[in-house]
């Protein structure tokens, strides 16, 4: 019996590359042996996306793209559909978790310069997929058409029409309608659940075949590849199969413990994981009166709101997100991570975290002109943070690097 | 003869991938247009008739042309005359910046002197502004002579839709080509036009 299988492997091995795949990129695969918590978020990311993919594909069944049937098919799936309302808030509570670690998982690479040379082409894939995740959110937030769905939709798509001349025709054709219709909805259904899916998972391959390509960093900066014993193998590293994958099951634990908690106990996440208004089927008459986008685009949203002109808006918030593609050639800095770097460095990272929470919790909240003013103030900081770069990390006194790590 | 023979095979690459590339064009237009809207949309997006004789002076009624909130105001003379008092707060008056149809017609800016035709969707991003025709002092603004309020970002907009200074929307609320037969309003067309 073991014979025949053995055979079989054999047979399918001679084919495949089962054994050389597991090895390069598993049991051989060497990582730093010393990371911390930072350096788990990427493969919660991983799960999320998994998450995300199969409630999705369940939610596609009982859902109906029409502009009748799309909320009262969400009001079956979460009423008559069994375990339905279960598989909803798994892909609604995923979505919100999806953005939260992908967030700690991009400061992680601020934090620790996972972007510096040669990991430039990792860092641009991973802006690329954080891009493609926020266009992902927008087409799924729209899919129910409730209220929310709708007016957030309307002022998104209405941010075409800021661009200068073929601003108007523009929005139509992404409509394909003169509202935000059963037209619209359809179209977009078809983006969600085929083709950004199909791009996100193209991106987050590429994504891990560079970093493989490169090898994993570690929170002191350290290049492993400078210390190899006699196989070629770098001192300070660990193969990633068995260490870092019973590591990250570990915290696979907590962070379902953590994704339960909020399912089962908070769903709408106090209304900004599923805003209330969203409980309202879409009516194009009747504007809600707050709208506020889901908390995971509100910093960019907060930077729309503060520059009064619409195509200023649209240029300030796009660039806030176009920006990050170009970190690793706006830090000049001799050293990776922030333990190494200057104070201007680590005083830096602080205001532009503080500004980016800050620019969060503005978006989630009414307009005053206090707080206009401090949104201008956070959206300079926040800019600065990176426009600066070139200067305060050129100039700054960094420390020596340890030989190992 | 050797570099003769690749600037020729340079050449042939080029044109080939010319002729190749001016194909993408034809085979994407299907793809782009289908994005437009479809015959249905079209017919579902034609004008609305209504008759406004029956509306109140001052009030405000909204009817829905492409499932867009339009708003009709009925004037009164005092209100239409006292328009001038709300001219210091305006951002453009004469509504300059836009396409304006009917400019200079009348004060109401529609084809009618008694009623006022205009969007209902706020030029900032898209919300309905909401009537307020009392003339009292409001939260956000202590001399409010009735005008349109946005609850989303606050824009201020007079009876006739003519937006205020220092407010997020950056123009007037869009009059919509409109036409008169008698008290029946046709929104969505003008055959003057």
């Amino acid at each position: 019996m073991t014979e025949i299988a053995g055979k079989l492997f054999t047979w399918i091995n001679t084919r495949l590359p089962i054994v050389n795949t597991f090895e390069r990129h598993l049991s051989k695969h060497p990582v730093p042996s010393k990371v911390n918590f930072w350096y788990l978020f990427g493969a919660l990311a991983a799960v999320t996306l998994i998450i995300q993919v199969v409630t999705g594909i369940w939610l596609i069944m009982p859902y109906s793209n029409t502009e009748e049937q799309a909320f009262s098919s969400i009001e079956y799936i979460m009423r008559d559909v069994d375990y339905g309302w279960i598989i909803r808030y798994m892909h609604t509570t995923g979505a919100s978790l999806f953005f939260a670690v992908v967030y700690l998982h991009m400061f992680r690479g601020l934090l620790y310069g996972s972007y510096q040379k040669p990991k430039e082409l990792v860092w641009i894939f991973g802006c690329t997929i954080y891009l493609a995740m926020m266009a992902e959110g927008f087409l799924g937030y729209v899919l129910p058409y409730g209220q929310m769905s709708y007016w957030g939709a309307q002022v998104i798509i209405s941010l075409f029409g800021a661009i200068p001349y073929i601003g108007e025709s523009l929005e139509l054709w992404v409509r394909g309608d003169y509202y935000i219709s059963g037209i619209t909805v359809s179209r977009f259904f078809a983006l969600h659940v085929v083709a950004l899916p199909l791009v996100l998972i193209a991106l987050v391959f590429l994504h891990l075949v560079a970093l493989h390509e490169v090898g994993a960093g570690n929170p002191e900066g350290v290049d492993i590849e400078e210390h190899l014993d006699e196989d070629g193998v770098p001192l300070d590293s660990v193969p990633f199969f068995p260490y870092k994958v019973l590591n990250a099951l570990v915290a696979i634990g907590v962070f379902m413990t953590v994704f339960s908690i909020i399912m089962f106990f908070f769903p709408e996440g106090g209304g900004y994981f599923i805003e209330m208004a969203n409980f309202q089927e879409a009516n194009p008459l009747v504007t809600p009166d707050h709208i506020a986008p889901v908390w995971y685009y509100a910093p960019f949203y907060t930077m729309l709101r503060a520059i009064p002109d619409p195509l200023g808006g649209l240029i300030v918030m796009a660039s806030a997100v176009a920006i990050f593609f170009i970190v690793p050639w706006l830090d000049r800095s001799k050293v990776a991570s922030i333990r190494y770097k200057g104070i201007y460095s680590k005083i830096a990272i602080t205001m532009f975290g503080v500004s980016f929470l800050t620019l969060g919790y503005l978006g989630t909240v009414g307009v005053t002109e206090v707080r206009k003013t401090m949104s201008v103030i956070c959206t300079i900081i926040y800019f600065a943070y990176f426009l600066l770069m070139p200067i305060y990390t050129k100039y700054e006194t960094t420390q020596e690097v340890p030989e190992r790590l | 003869m050797q570099d003769k023979d690749k600037t020729r095979r340079k050449v042939l690459i080029g044109l080939t991938s010319a002729v190749g590339l001016s194909g993408l064009p034809f085979a994407a237009t299907p793809f782009i247009a289908a994005w437009n809207p479809s015959a249905k949309a079209k017919a579902a997006g034609a004008a609305v008739k209504l008759d406004v004789s029956k509306m109140q002076y001052g009030q405000q009624i909204q009817v829905s042309w492409r499932k867009q909130p339009v708003f009709i105001v009925r004037h009164t003379e005092e209100s239409i005359a006292s328009l001038d008092l709300a001219l210091p707060k305006l951002a453009d008056p004469n509504s300059d910046k836009i396409e304006e149809p009917y400019r200079g017609l009348n004060p109401s800016r529609s084809k009618s002197p008694e009623y006022s035709v205009f969007s209902g969707v706020c030029t900032h991003l898209g919300c309905a502004p909401k009537y307020f025709p009392e003339i009292e002092p409001k939260p956000w603004d202590a001399t409010w002579n009735g005008g349109f309020f946005c609850p989303c970002h606050g824009s201020m907009f007079d009876i006739v839709g003519r937006v205020f200074k220092g407010v997020p929307a950056p123009t007037n609320l869009i009059v919509p080509p409109h036409m008169f037969d008698g008290s029946i309003l046709t929104i969505g067309e003008d055959k003057e036009l």
